[in-house]
């Protein structure tokens, strides 16, 4: 290992120039020495250094200025500050300024041998991590987030502004808008994405359930709870938390909710130990949360918390210029996944995927283009592979309030299922609950 | 053929320096030879630092008669350095004729501790073969027990033994066959000329 590392030694004395450059001779280095900057900087244009051991005190350019210029060339260049007892606080600058230590005259020389050795170890280290680091990138790399619109941009903007911040980030949307690819578009452009992204569906689980999953629970804490689990915040430690329809929460988890994102401490269920946890919370709502503030049904405190950075994802319909692109995407996608020969859409059908609504957003056009690769035959998808005609998916509608639209829509879909509520919430692009809930929000009731 | 010459400036028995010369030639199977001879300290001799520059003592080894290129190393028993560091057991030329050590730190006297002649001994044959070594074109060893490894303290010395790891030797090996070679060519040189 000593015979590929390379030390340059400079110092305007003769004397230590030579005795360090026979020292670490010995050791099998490759060892070279410059007397002044001038010379140092020449001799680092001529091959690859590791360790610098720098004199402070130099006629001409001295070592803290040569200091920059070296990284300037070599950032990964370990340097050690070579200094007399009255200059350690000029060494210390120097550490401040990114110098790997310093070493006071005269050398002992037990001192030197370990901070050589540790300046070597550093730089293995230094290479192991950016070697893991561009391994970990291909692991924390998300889907795509497709879309050319200035709406789109403009989200994209928003999503680089706010993702190296710890900001807590609150995405509205539709249902189907992409809001959870947009929370891992954020994670993994922080300086969290190391660590887990973790999602809690809160509209989808009942409130001892969400707390539980929340907090984790100790064994015996609950009928059923044989063994102590860890929460979802606990395995969110250290990365980003993402509360997906944070709307649809109970009034009691809001308020546990809301204590943890202050104290960033909490209680597993059943249990007394005070956990400490560091993450960042992404939150995502459909609901209208001003209007369920001023009902008194969502916290204001909380809302206030967790409302810092708001990012709106327009509805498909409002960016109709993204429509080609995403379809065209998702067919290349199931083109590959079910290797199946289709490989465009015809321009009836795209007319009628750009006339259409789209109220279950990119989320319905996906599994319109999924259906239509499964049903359709190469080389093209036609009108007839999609799952709704011109006639009903877009004329009828075109007078309608955006609200009467979607509630004749799902109602449509429920009565062509027969009411089948997961064939039917698949078609519509959303999950079981959301549709439960849209049911109840519409009054739509099954035909007896 | 090179050889080895110790040259004594200590207060070791002959005893002691006779199992010296036993080990050198244990490691290094080539002619070991000693004698007492003291070097001129009082050049090497730093006031302020009250300790002698090793580096002046090899300059005036070098100047010794040595017509065979043969290997040196003095024997001293006073405080070396080298001007950056604030101590040395020892130094030696790499791949040259002449090398040091000092008995001053390898003795549990420097460090309050009680005498202990074996222990000396034993501490200056690792250091006398570790710097012949570089003499010879070795450098430092990773190698646990090997001689060859770096010692910047005396406990240090003790966790190595009197010998060359295998890696050592291959290259003791290879860099003695280059000198036989090496003198062979100069001496055929030498006779046409």
């Amino acid at each position: 290992m000593s015979n590929d590392i390379a030390i340059l030694i400079i110092d305007d004395e003769l004397v230590v120039r030579d005795s360090l450059t026979k020292w670490f001779r010995e050791d099998g280095y490759i060892v070279d020495s410059a007397e002044n900057a001038v010379e140092a900087l020449k001799k680092l244009q001529q091959r690859k250094w590791h360790i610098i051991l720098l004199d402070i005190k130099m006629p001409g350019m001295d070592g803290m200025q040569l200091q920059p210029k070296i990284h300037e060339i070599d950032p990964s260049i370990a340097i050690i500050f070579i200094t007399a007892h009255a200059s350690v606080d000029t060494a210390v600058q120097a550490l401040k300024a990114g110098a790997f230590d310093y070493i006071t005259k005269p050398i002992d020389p037990d001192h030197l041998s370990h901070l050589v050795a540790n300046a070597i170890k550093q730089r293995a280290l230094q290479g192991e991590n950016i070697r893991l680091k561009e391994q970990m990138e291909e692991f924390t790399k998300v889907d795509e987030i497709i879309g050319d619109s200035f709406q789109m941009k403009k989200v994209f903007e928003l999503i680089q502004t706010v993702a190296k911040t710890d900001t807590t980030v609150m995405l509205r949307g539709e249902s189907g808008t992409g809001k959870e690819l947009i929370a891992r578009a954020i994670h993994a452009n922080s300086e969290r994405r190391y660590f887990p992204i973790i999602t809690i569906n809160c509209g989808g689980l009942p409130e001892g359930i969400l707390e539980s999953e929340l907090f984790g629970h100790e064994k015996g804490a609950f009928t059923g709870a044989q063994y102590r689990r860890k929460g979802k915040l606990e395995l969110a430690d250290g990365g980003t938390l993402f509360l997906d329809e944070i709307g649809n929460i109970s009034i009691k988890t809001q308020m546990d909710l809301l204590r943890v994102i202050e104290t960033k401490q909490f209680t597993r269920v059943g249990g007394n130990e005070i956990i400490e946890v560091d993450f960042r919370i992404i939150c995502a709502t459909n609901m209208d949360l001003e209007r369920a503030v001023k009902e008194g049904t969502f916290r204001e405190d909380l809302y206030y918390r967790l409302n810092v950075f708001s990012i709106s994802i327009p509805p498909l319909r409002e960016r109709k210029t993204d429509i080609p692109l995403l379809a065209n995407y998702f067919l290349k996608k199931y083109s590959q996944a079910m290797s199946k020969p289709i490989n465009s859409i015809s321009p009836e059908a795209m007319e009628i995927l750009l006339e259409y609504k789209w109220p279950g957003n990119v989320r319905e056009l996906e599994n319109a283009i999924e259906r239509a690769m499964v049903v359709g035959s190469p080389p093209a998808i036609t009108p007839r592979d999609l799952p709704f005609q011109k006639s009903e998916g877009t004329l009828e509608y075109q007078s309608d309030s955006l609200a009467t639209l979607e509630k004749k829509h799902i109602q449509n879909i429920l009565e062509k299922n027969n009411w089948n509520i997961s064939r039917s919430a698949e078609i519509l692009g959303i999950d079981r609950v959301t549709l439960y809930n849209k049911i109840q929000k519409y009054g739509l009731k099954r035909p007896e | 053929m090179t050889s080895i010459h110790v040259l004594n400036g200590t207060s070791f028995s002959l005893r002691d320096i006779e199992r010296l010369v036993k080990s050198i030639q244990n490691i290094y199977s080539l002619p070991v030879f000693a004698r007492n001879q003291s070097l001129n300290l009082e050049e090497a001799y730093d006031p302020i630092r009250r300790q002698f520059n090793s580096t002046v003592l090899l300059a005036q080894m070098l100047l010794l008669p040595n017509e065979h290129k043969n290997k040196l190393i003095s024997l001293v028993e006073v405080d070396l350095y080298v001007p950056i560091l604030t101590f040395v057991f020892g130094e030696a030329q790499l791949n040259g004729t002449v090398s040091i050590v000092s008995t001053h730190r390898l003795s549990n006297l420097f460090y309050g501790l009680k005498n202990d002649p074996e222990l000396l001994l034993s501490r200056t044959e690792k250091e006398t073969i570790h710097e012949i070594g570089h003499m010879f074109g070795l450098t430092h060893c990773h190698h646990f027990e090997c001689v060859m490894r770096p010692s910047t303290y005396a406990e240090e010395i003790d966790f190595k033994k009197i010998f060359l790891c295998s890696s050592c030797s291959k290259k003791l090996t290879e860099k003695l066959n280059q000198s036989a070679k090496l003198s062979t060519s100069e001496r055929e040189e030498n006779s046409t000329a």
